[in-house]
């Protein structure tokens, strides 16, 4: 997956999370929670979302580095660099 | 054979935390010890009617794309969409006492106005009430000490606003004798006022339909008929379960829903009788042919009480009069109409004295009591004496039988364990004694420790 493709992911599983979040302009630099009605427990669904569709485990201290978009691509990307993208929601 | 994770009890705290688990890929099974899944909101058939055991109202109510609040919560976790549950809102709701009404309805501003009208002199006071309730985390269990008579006589000066208050949220889900818990009153005042009531048009099976397909859409297991007979512990920790069929299922962690003591004792512990819960209650059903909207009442729920101090304790008598709920299914914006009247009322019941009596006493003093129920329905909602086509009660002793809840105790013990903990490791409690009632509480709850144990299960070491 190339970086984009990590944002689209991670959009696609927010849109499968909170099917009714506006995630068109969400900003790369703000945190996630900041800009969608996300809290702890949705956070937890992306986490297990990530396991379930890439296989990628994310230990509980490293939740952290998934607070925006830009340190989604940071963190995932060498995790993600040779899966292919899925997306699942309706969207 | 061996889960992931085992959890005792098919009621709604047990089903919101099976998804979830279920959802995070573990092998998952929840076993129940009757032939029907709900717990203490289920449903049953008699001549032909389909009756839910426990709904009044579906508290909590938000509409659809409120995501902050608790249902909005629960239905995301729990990927439902809130049209699968057909919600009907309430007309109004009432508390009322011998001499001053309050109404209250899905729109917070008639409670204010009511409150202006009945008691002028309160209305900034109970402003600031609201502005100062706490928006109490669910995940947050930690709790002040502060009982709720307390805290609201430092807000009013007239003590029968205080009572008036107190009415509802304590029927709807204090656990303590007299007073509730001031973190309580506030997840209680938000659930009532703030948010509101409805009713889902098929009344709590459709609910459970919803939720017992997606568990089983998500790979999880429901054993009915399953009751455990003891949790299996070694060095201190959980193992697995027996079932009185005498199989035992091995698992990395159970979940209990069966309640502080009740699960104390599955684990072989005799102690903690003195936290069994003291309040329970009587359910005086009654159908008839006329809808209530026909004997001229158009209103939801009535909380009531005709004695100067609200009690809320148990009665030294096999139930208290004075005061209980009346509520009507029928005055739903649902859907479909329901085809005949119905009217419930609730009142505090001794459990010990109903337990005590022997079959011929039982029967007749159980239409005694109902008989007292459907009295106060007259005096303070509308009257069906007389007019019954078909007519249910149901005591503590029901309520034990079918719930297994030690006392008939709705709301559990009055020891609570926020953070799920119950002394031993890999079993945690979930529902009524984790603390968190009503339907969407026990929804709520068993998310909730089933999201804690899976974030715990992803920790590694440093
Ligand atoms: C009369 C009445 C009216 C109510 N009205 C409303 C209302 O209008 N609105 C509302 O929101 N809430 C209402 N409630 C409250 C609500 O029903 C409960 O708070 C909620 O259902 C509790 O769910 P739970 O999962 O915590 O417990 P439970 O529903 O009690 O679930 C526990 C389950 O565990 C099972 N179990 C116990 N021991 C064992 C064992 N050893 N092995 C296997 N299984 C076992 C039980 O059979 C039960 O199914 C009402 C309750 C009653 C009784």
């Amino acid at each position: 997956m190339t970086n984009d493709e990590i944002v689209l992911a991670i959009k696609d599983i927010i849109a499968t999370i909170a099917p009714d979040e506006e995630l068109v302009h969400l900003k790369m630099d703000v945190r996630l929670r900041e800009q969608i009605e996300l809290d702890s427990m949705d956070f937890l669904d992306i986490v297990m979302e990530l396991r379930k569709r890439y296989g990628v485990q994310v230990p509980e201290q490293d939740y952290m580095e998934l607070a925006t978009l830009a340190g989604c691509v940071k963190y995932l990307g060498p995790k993600l660099a040779d899966k292919p993208l899925k997306l699942a929601s309706r969207a | 054979m061996r889960y992931d994770a085992l959890i005792i009890g098919a009621g709604l705290s047990g089903l919101g935390a099976g998804i979830r688990l279920a959802q995070f890929g573990k092998r998952v099974a929840i076993l129940e010890k009757h032939s029907v899944w709900g717990g203490l909101n289920s449903f049953y058939k008699l001549e032909g009617r389909l009756f839910d055991s426990g709904l009044h109202a579906f508290t909590n109510y938000v509409p659809r794309g409120e995501r902050t609040r608790p249902l909005g919560k629960i239905l995301r976790q729990l990927r439902i969409d809130h049209d699968a549950l057909e919600l009907g809102e309430q007309t109004w709701s009432a508390i009322r006492f011998a001499d001053a009404e309050l109404k209250f309805s899905n729109d917070f501003e008639l409670l204010r106005s009511e409150i202006a009208r009945v008691f002028p002199s309160e209305t900034a006071n109970f402003d600031r009430l609201v502005a100062d309730l706490p928006d109490y985390d669910v995940l947050d269990g930690r709790r002040s000490g502060v009982w709720a008579r307390a805290e609201l006589t430092k807000y009013f000066r007239e003590p029968l606003l205080v009572e008036m208050l107190m009415c509802p949220l304590c029927f709807y889900g204090s656990a303590h004798e007299r007073d509730v818990e001031w973190e309580q009153f506030a997840i209680l005042f938000r659930s009532l006022f703030l948010e509101g009531f409805a009713r889902p048009a098929g009344g709590i099976r459709a609910v459970l339909d919803v939720l017992v397909k997606r568990f089983k859409a998500e790979g999880g297991e429901i054993k009915l008929r399953s009751g455990v007979r003891r949790i299996v512990i070694d060095g201190g920790e959980a193992r697995g379960v027996e079932l009185e069929n005498g199989a035992v299922l091995e698992a990395e962690h159970v979940f209990s829903s069966a309640g502080r003591v009740e699960t104390r004792r599955l684990c072989g512990a005799a102690d903690e009788a003195a936290d069994v819960g003291r309040l329970s209650f009587i359910e005086a059903i009654a159908v008839t042919e006329r809808t209530p909207r026909e004997s001229r009442f158009d209103g939801t729920a009535i909380f009531f009480n005709d004695s100067p101090r609200f009690e809320y304790a148990r009665p030294d008598e096999l139930v208290d009069a004075r005061s209980g709920v009346i509520c009507t299914p029928n005055n739903y914006a649902t859907p479909r109409p329901l085809a005949e009247g119905m009217l419930r009322v609730t009142l505090l019941a001794n459990y010990d004295r109903w337990t005590a009596l022997g079959d011929e006493d039982y029967a007749r003093e159980k239409a005694r009591a109902t008989e007292l129920a459907f009295a106060a329905a007259a005096r303070f909602a509308f009257d069906v004496r007389g007019r019954e086509v078909f007519q249910d009660t149901f005591t503590p002793r029901t309520i034990e039988r079918f719930t297994g809840h030690l006392g008939g105790a709705i709301y559990g013990s009055p020891r609570k364990s926020h953070d799920g903990s119950s002394g031993v490791e890999r079993l945690s409690l979930i529902g009524t004694d984790q603390g968190l009632v009503g339907i969407v509480g026990a929804l709520l709850s068993g998310i909730t420790i089933a999201n804690r144990r899976e974030q715990q299960s992803t920790r590694t070491a440093p």
